[in-house]
């Protein structure tokens, strides 16, 4: 535990001193934000059915560029090496990246939500507390597969390239549950309609944790 | 087996799969019934539901033999892994084919979101971001390895897909032979067909296998060939 915690601050760190990946998780989320103002200008009158679908597509997209730098930037450094001759399991490493790129993304997505409540002319209070929860959940299962995937980008060709061709596809459950979840939240009063898109979101975290925690080290370049 | 015996073998499947190739289309166009509400229209069924069972065949195959590769590290499950993943890319693009040239007259719509249709198609993507995977790792070691890894993902997300969408309204017809809704009349034509698509999906498997086999040889071949130089 306190080594998952040991990669967890030395990521956390690198990040508050830099401001690297944030930054540009952030700027690009609200940039997605404006697009679709645009993009959706026809209903913008009635645009709230389709805002839980906008700040998902932000938050996957800003979430793909900050998983992308968990990876790419330890490589750059030549810090891959450092951390793999580290005598700890490489599923310990995993956890405490899958850790940070969680708090990153979900610090990204309180910023990028505010920002789309005022865009989009939304008032929220009560359902906070569930939004919350849908965003950390989904947030979760997202990291889950995805600092898999980002260790299995850096190591091909591409790189940065290659996370969201593979990611996306193998996301799909999370983005549907999680679009599902925040609409009824949103849209609807009944709020134990939650229940099934929040089960399969735990399912989906809980099948792709263990299956990175088992499967890790094979993807980490020795 | 000799290599020779193996040769053999995949002559012997080829001349079966010529004759039965035939055969399934003469069932399926001439020798089934026409169907009572769809007409003609219903024949592509003949070839939609093998594709589909031999592509999901193929996936699960990829699945484990991805497992193997990963517990053994014998370069034979990668062969295997791959050749399955790409014909089962080639089966599923048949399914995404035959399946909106029916679905426009009998919908009146290509396409819809139902569980079905879905999960096809984003197993589809699945197993193209696979290759892509492979097709950018040079390493072969490596590149064995990985694609494994995302071989176990990949088959571990369909389930996941489909109950994520299973609230959709799926108006895709039920399994007819689980329901036992498949007229007796149409099995022959619809078995003849299932048998040689499953044929086929064993011919081709041999066939990549093989091709791959050979290409890893000749890698190895070439290496000994630098190393003497």
């Amino acid at each position: 535990m306190t080594k998952i915690w040991a990669v967890f601050r030395k990521d956390l760190l690198i990040e508050l001193r830099t401001k690297d990946t944030l930054n540009s998780m952030l700027f690009f989320g609200v940039v997605v934000l404006v697009i679709f103002n645009f993009a959706l200008e026809s209903l913008r009158e009635s645009i709230r059915p389709a805002v839980p679908g906008i700040l998902w597509v932000a938050f996957a997209f800003s979430g793909t560029l900050g998983l992308n730098r968990m990876f790419a930037s330890e490589k750059e450094n030549g810090c891959l090496q450092g951390l793999l001759m580290v005598p700890i399991d490489r599923g310990v490493i995993y956890f405490g990246k899958m850790l940070a790129a969680t708090v990153f993304m979900l610090f990204a997505e309180i910023i990028m939500f505010v920002v789309g409540l005022v865009f989009f002319n939304l008032t929220v209070w009560r359902e906070i507390p569930y939004l919350f929860l849908v965003f950390l959940m989904g947030t979760l299962g997202f990291t889950a597969v995805g600092t898999l995937l980002s260790a299995i980008a850096v190591n091909t060709k591409l790189r940065e390239v290659l996370l969201p061709l593979i990611l996306f596809p193998v996301i799909l459950p999370i983005l549907v549950n999680a679009v599902e979840a925040t609409n009824v939240i949103l849209n609807t009063n009944d709020y134990s309609a939650l229940k099934l898109p929040l089960a399969v979101m735990s399912v989906f975290t809980i099948v792709f944790g263990t299956i990175s925690y088992l499967l890790f080290e094979n993807v980490l370049e020795d | 087996m000799s290599e020779k015996f193996q040769s053999r073998l995949d002559t012997v499947l080829g001349i079966i799969l010529f004759f039965g190739m035939g055969l399934a289309l003469y069932m399926a166009f001439i020798g089934a019934p026409r169907e009572t509400t769809m007409g003609d229209l219903q024949r592509i069924f003949y070839f939609h539901v093998p594709a589909a069972i031999a592509g999901m065949t193929a996936f699960a195959v990829n699945f484990v033999s991805s497992i193997l590769y990963v517990v053994r590290r014998n370069r034979w499950w990668d062969n295997l892994a791959l050749s399955a993943a790409e014909i089962g890319v080639m089966f599923l693009i048949m399914v995404l084919v035959t399946g909106p040239i029916w679905a426009k007259p009998a919908w009146f719509v290509w396409w819809t979101w139902s569980p079905r249709l879905t999960l096809s198609l984003v197993l589809c993507l699945l197993y193209v971001a696979y290759m892509l995977i492979r097709n950018y790792i040079e390493d072969p070691e490596k590149k064995a390895l990985i694609s494994a890894v995302f071989g176990v993902i990949a088959f571990a997300d369909a389930p996941l897909v489909w109950f994520s969408i299973r609230w959709w309204r799926d108006i895709h017809p039920s399994p007819m032979l689980e329901t036992g809704g498949l007229s007796p009349s149409m099995r022959p034509a619809f078995f003849i067909c299932m048998a040689v698509f499953l044929v086929l999906l064993v011919f081709l498997l041999r066939r990549r296998f093989y091709l791959e086999s050979m290409r890893g040889e000749a890698e190895l071949l070439e290496r000994r060939a630098d190393l003497a130089r």
